[in-house]
This record gives C-alpha cells, structure tokens and sequence, in this order.
C-alpha cells in the first residue's frame, strides 16, 4: 500500500514538475521589472510553505509524542523537521539567488529572509540535540520539548524583525513580486506547489522508513546481546 | 491524614512539619543555588573574566570612540551578557550531577515548577549581578556616561535578563545529561533569545546614550514583556516533562 502511494506520488511529481517547468521556461514571457529571474519565484515560495508545514506538522507530532509516549510520533517528527530544513535550505538559496541579480547581494537584512534563516537555525539545533543523545526515550521527550519552543519562538521572531527592519531603511522595496501579480501567475504558484509537497512527502517516507529500519536493528542488536 | 481515635485512649496525632508553601519552596531551592554558589564563586568568577575579556576584545573590533561606541552600546553589553549568561547557565544545573544531587533535588517532597523557579532566580541574582558589574566597567572603558536613565535602563536589564534566565535555565536542564551540553546550550539557546536580545538591544542603546524611551520604543518594552511571560509559562509547563525520566 505504502509502496503503491510512493510509487504513485514520484511519478505524478515527477510529470508535474516536467510540465509546470516547461510551462514555467516556455510559455511565462518574463516580468518587465525583473527580466527572467523572477521564475524563480514559482519555487522559492512553495518552499517556503512547504517548510513551515512541516515545522508545523512536526510541532504535532511533538505535542502527541508527549501526550502518548509512542515512538511512532517521534520519528515522525525527526523526519519531518528534517524535511523542512532541506526546503528552508532551499528557500535560503533561491531567494539568495534571486537577490544577487534584483539586489545586486547575495544577502540583505530583509526580515523574511533573517527570520527563515533564524527559524532555520533553531530547527537545525534540534537535529543536533537529537545526535547528542543515545537513548532513544530521552532522546524523544527532550526533542519534542525543543520542538515545542522553537515553534513558539517562530511567530515573536518574525514580529520583532519585522518592527527591527521597518526602523532601518529598506534596501530594496518589495516590488513587482508581492501583490499585483496576474491571476495566471497566482495559480502556478499554487499549482507548483502540489509537486513541490509530493516531493517532500517523499523525503518524509524515505525518512520514515530509515528510522523504522534503525529501530528494528536497535531490537535486533538487543535480542542478540540477551542472548 | 488523620488518625482514627481508639476508643478510651488520648487523640494524637504525630508531630509533623507542616510543607513548605510554594514560595518558600521557591526561595529555599533559590538561597541553597546562591549559597553554594557564593563559597565556591565557579561560576561567578568565571562568568566575570569572562565578561570583561570580552569587553577588551570588543576595543579591538572597531574604533572605540565616544559617539561611535554609544551607537551601538547596547549591542555590544547584550552580546556581553548572553555569553557571561551561558557561562553560569551551564553549570546551574552540571553543578547537581556530582553525588546525584539532581536525583535528590527531583525526589524532594516540592514540584518541578519550584525547583524550576528556584534555579531560575538563582540565575538571574548571578547574572544580574555580572551584569552589574560589566555596567560601569563598559561607562569607563568606552567613556560612555550611562547613569542619565538608570532607572529605565535597569527596567530594560531586570527584563532581558529575566528572558536569558528562564530560557536559558530550562535548557540548562535539557542539556545537562549530554556529553557536549556546553556546545548545545548556546547552540539552542541563542536562536530562541533572538527576539528578547533584539528588544533589549533597542532600548539600552537610546538609554545609554541618555534619550528617553519614546513612544515608538515602546513597542519593544512590550515585546520583552510577551517573551517574558511566553516562555516563563512555557519552560514551567515542561519543566515536569524535561527533568522526571
């Protein structure tokens, strides 16, 4: 069953991606501000969305690992916040990418970017925390704990640099990207998202199943010491 | 619990000592941390070298001109504080594992949130009083006159303050099992204090400088209020889940 749905899921990702790029490549004509880069805009954005569902999805999973005690929620979250670093890392890049041509830097102080990388450090703390500790129930409870504060740390982060940012002068003002971008525009954003989530509900389950297989081995290695 | 009276025979009940009420609890686990730490002076002392070698350092890093350095005063004292602050965070808990007095302290008749709130003001009386002492340090290092606002200015402190200790006590918690819990501490703490550390970095600058607190910086005092608040109810919700195994 599970197979079916990864089987299914990569190839609808991989056929979607294929033909949202072309449509993306060929057919867009580019922006009058911001000349071809702005493409880069259908991806750099569901990233982003895609990383704070599954920060979210991970604070879930934190609250009912610690409600239950199973395993199960555990590894899930791990998976993951883990999946949402590679897309935050993703975002980062794009948008760096996207800064260097339209900002002329690869990085400025705007406060969506300052506030992803700062959510993107706490988050990669909590992987670290989960390196740093053998046993597996500790391990759990401690992350869901870090978990749980990093998430509720996101939103006053990204308040107080909005208010630090709008005291400074800003760089470049936000322009043809936010606001009156055409509906068909609108809808590719979207649409473009549906790969981009396949994609990460793949890495989800390859993860999954990593952390499936490293307990059963754990169990193994176990029962062959009693013995 | 009262004992049932026999028939013929005297009521007693045992001497008992009545429980501490949580506030004592509190204030008793609070005087212990502090006394301990006062006869041993470990982190203290530390935590001031600390502090004022960095203070050094900074005068290395840029001019250190009167107007230049009363720009960016308050955040070269936060930078200060938040690294003289992880000195003594660490230990505040490192310091219960010899003997298995962490144990004992999580067996004690009294709640995690006591003991919690107890560790938690220890470690702001140590860092506050670092902190007051860096103060004058920094007025005479830098030339930079600090007095003129002192009441708000240590409004500002008491608050941040409040802000690296209870973040900073209860992953002091999380962290005291693991082998590189000096490493993880800053590591996770500092993203988390990012907000607290900003707010208090806003107001100190203006008020070293001697500008009063105008109404757009309000905003900030207020941000440091919600973090405050936020995360005390936070840490003292999960400290029963961090520390019970």
């Amino acid at each position: 069953m599970r197979d079916k749905a990864v089987a299914v899921s990569s190839w609808l990702a991989a056929l979607l991606l294929a033909g949202n790029l072309a449509l993306i490549l060929l057919v867009f004509p580019d922006e009058q501000e911001q000349g071809p880069i702005f493409r880069i805009i259908f991806f750099h954005v569901p990233m982003a969305w895609t990383a704070f569902v599954a920060f979210f999805a991970a604070l879930i999973a934190s609250i009912l690992y610690l409600a239950s005690k199973n395993l199960r929620y555990d590894a899930f979250a791990a998976a993951v916040t883990e999946v949402g670093l590679a897309f935050g890392a993703a975002n980062l890049l794009t948008g760096m990418i996207w800064g260097r041509v339209i900002w002329g830097a690869f990085w400025v102080w705007d406060p969506r970017l300052t506030s992803m990388l700062v959510g993107w450090l706490l988050y990669a703390g909590y992987v670290m925390l989960r390196r740093a500790i053998e046993e597996p129930t500790e391990r759990a409870r401690m992350s869901a704990v870090v978990s749980i504060f990093a998430f509720a740390d996101v939103p006053i982060i990204f308040f107080s640099i909005q208010w630090w940012r709008t005291h400074h002068p800003q760089p470049v003002v936000w322009g043809s990207s936010g606001g009156h971008m055409s509906p068909e525009y609108w809808f590719m954003l979207f649409f473009n998202w549906i790969p981009i989530l396949l994609v990460g509900y793949l890495l989800l389950e390859l993860r999954m199943r990593q952390e499936r297989l490293s307990r059963e081995l754990d169990a193994l290695r176990r029962e062959a010491h009693a013995l | 619990m009262a004992v049932p009276a026999l028939r013929g025979a005297p009521v007693r009940t045992p001497a008992r000592r009545p429980r501490l009420s949580f506030v004592r609890q509190v204030l008793t686990v609070a005087s212990k941390d502090l006394r301990s730490e006062l006869r041993t002076k470990e982190a203290l002392n530390s935590s001031l070298a600390f502090a004022l070698v960095i203070l050094l350092l900074f005068s290395f890093a840029f001019e250190p001109t009167e107007a230049q350095t009363r720009e960016i005063s308050g955040g070269l004292l936060w930078l200060v504080f938040a690294f003289a602050g992880a000195l003594i965070l660490n230990r505040s808990f490192a310091r219960e594992l010899a003997n298995d007095c962490l144990d004992a302290l999580i067996a004690a008749p009294m709640s995690g949130a006591a003991l919690f709130l107890g560790k938690a003001l220890a470690n702001f009386a140590l860092l506050l009083a670092v902190e007051l002492v860096c103060l004058p340090v920094f007025g005479v290092f830098y030339n930079v006159h600090w007095t003129g606002r002192l009441p708000s200015l240590l409004v500002v402190i008491v608050l941040g303050t409040w802000g690296v200790t209870v973040v900073g006590t209860i992953f002091s918690a999380l962290t005291v099992n693991l082998r590189l819990r000096e490493l993880m501490l800053p590591m996770l703490v500092y993203p988390i204090l990012i907000p607290c550390l900003l707010a208090a970095v806003q107001l100190t600058s203006p008020l070293v400088m001697g500008q009063p607190l105008t109404p757009e910086l309000m905003i900030w005092l207020r941000l440091l209020v919600v973090f405050d608040v936020i995360f005390t109810a936070l840490a003292v919700a999960l400290v029963e889940t961090v520390m019970v195994r």
